[in-house]
């Protein structure tokens, strides 16, 4: 806790030199982010997080969660987001905030020894707002991460037509269930704005199949009936088969094929039109 | 069935909350049955059952957790897991079992799915506390 004394003098401490000291903070920050940051930008962030704490310290602010500091607290709140959204690491970051320390260490050789008190009590301070600063930054990270797992799942799932009449979904990775609803949301939708009528679901690459992943496919490929298509499941690898016989789960008269070359060949098959080796090619 | 279960470098215990959390049962029962060795299908049985049970857990039983580690018991090492919830527990065990039954829409696999997928499997449940499901897989 900064003392009511020692919040003062560090106030005036700060503001004494107030313009000079703000410009060596601002310039030093500006090089540790190696002018990846325009300096106006740069100049007008520090200089209002400057006068913030200035001012909760004349206002006698005591530890970081203290009252007169939710104006600092907030603009930092401002500064790590931008910069966790820039691209920025968490040192690039924290450094805005330590950078401040550096600048007024060379004022404390001519200083009284309640200067070097307060400025002691300040490091410490600041020490605790740098943490804050990680600590808005990575929830600003996680915030980031989770929006892109989002789109990812969007992206990761793209179902092709790979030829006329017939398209493809390569599922890839853990299906939960989420993920699978949309995959075969988005098969559906496919089907009808390529006006398919097969469609090839190819399992190879996941790495697991319960009854739920089961049932999301089982209702497309109904669905996919009821709409004059015909879906057929390929890639099936031995241990995916072995657990689903093992489950219980019966795919019926549902279309399997051990590779998505094998299946391209009957929906083919099944849509008139054939792939005929040529000759020399036959192996 | 007999022998007590020794436990083997400790016990991971993860919250079954969310939906992500069944996927982050898996992994960590991959893991375990990756580092006890079980063959490509065991571990693929094992990890879709662990998919099922967590899947109970959150659904039926309002959500609770998974321990799991590897064990050991006469020289064989196996995983294993422990599914537990405070929910309403399971009034008619039999039926619970019987394939192709759901009280919600399910397939009505899971339960009796999982416990053929596993070597060792025991529920416990009691009606308006809630379940314990524990399983094992060992390595061959
Ligand atoms: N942890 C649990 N708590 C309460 N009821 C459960 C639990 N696990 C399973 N059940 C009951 O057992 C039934 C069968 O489960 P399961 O075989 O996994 O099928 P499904 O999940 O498709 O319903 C469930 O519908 C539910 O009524
Ligand atoms: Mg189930």
């Amino acid at each position: 806790m900064v003392g009511p004394d020692f919040s003062e003098r560090l106030a005036n401490l700060l503001s004494a030199d107030g313009g000079r000291l703000a410009e060596a903070w601002v310039e030093r920050v500006s090089t540790s982010l190696r002018n990846r940051m325009s300096t106006v930008e740069l100049d007008r962030e520090l200089r209002e997080l400057y006068d913030a704490l200035v001012e909760a310290l004349r206002r006698g602010a005591g530890g970081v969660h203290d009252e007169n500091f939710s104006e600092v607290r907030a603009l930092l709140t401002e500064i790590s987001r931008n910069r966790a959204r820039q691209g920025f690491t968490p040192g690039e970051t924290a450094v805005s905030v330590f950078a401040l320390k550096e600048v007024l260490e060379p004022g404390l050789t001519s200083g009284s020894s309640a200067d070097i008190g307060a400025y002691l009590r300040l490091s410490r301070l600041l020490d605790e707002f740098g943490l804050f600063t990680m600590e808005a930054y990575s929830q600003t990270r996680e915030e980031i991460i989770s929006a892109q797992a989002e789109q990812l799942l969007e992206l990761s799932t793209p179902v092709v037509k790979i030829w006329d009449g017939v398209i493809a979904v390569p599922l890839v990775g853990t299906l939960d269930s989420a993920r699978t609803q949309v995959v075969m949301e988005k098969l559906l939708q496919a089907l009808v704005d390529t006006g398919s009528e097969q469609a090839i679901i190819d399992i190879t690459g996941v790495p697991a199949v319960d009854t739920q992943v089961a049932q999301h496919l089982l209702k497309t490929i109904v669905a996919a009936r009821l709409m004059g298509a015909e879906c057929t499941v390929s890639g099936i690898r031995p241990q995916i088969a072995q657990t689903i016989v093992a489950l219980g789960i019966e795919f019926g008269d549902i279309v399997t094929k051990a590779s998505l070359a094998d299946a391209l060949r009957h929906a083919l098959g099944r849509t008139g039109a054939s792939v005929v080796a040529k000759a020399g090619e036959r192996r | 069935m007999t022998g007590t279960l020794v436990p083997e470098g400790g016990t991971t215990r993860q919250p079954i909350e969310r939906n992500d959390d069944v996927v982050r049962v898996r992994h960590l029962v991959r893991a375990l049955a990756l580092q006890c060795r079980l063959s490509l299908v065991d571990q693929t049985k094992l990890v879709t059952a662990a998919s099922e049970l967590a899947r109970n857990t959150l659904v039926y039983g309002g959500g609770g957790s998974v321990s799991a580690g590897l064990v050991t018991r006469g020289g064989r090492t196996g995983v294993a897991a422990s599914f537990e919830d405070s929910g309403p527990g399971i009034p008619d065990i039999d039926l619970a079992l019987t394939d192709g039954w759901t009280s919600g829409g399910g397939l009505g696999l899971g339960l009796s799915g999982a416990r053929r997928l596993v070597d060792e499997f025991h529920l416990e449940t009691e009606v308006g506390r809630g379940t314990t499901v524990s399983v094992v897989k060992w390595a061959r």
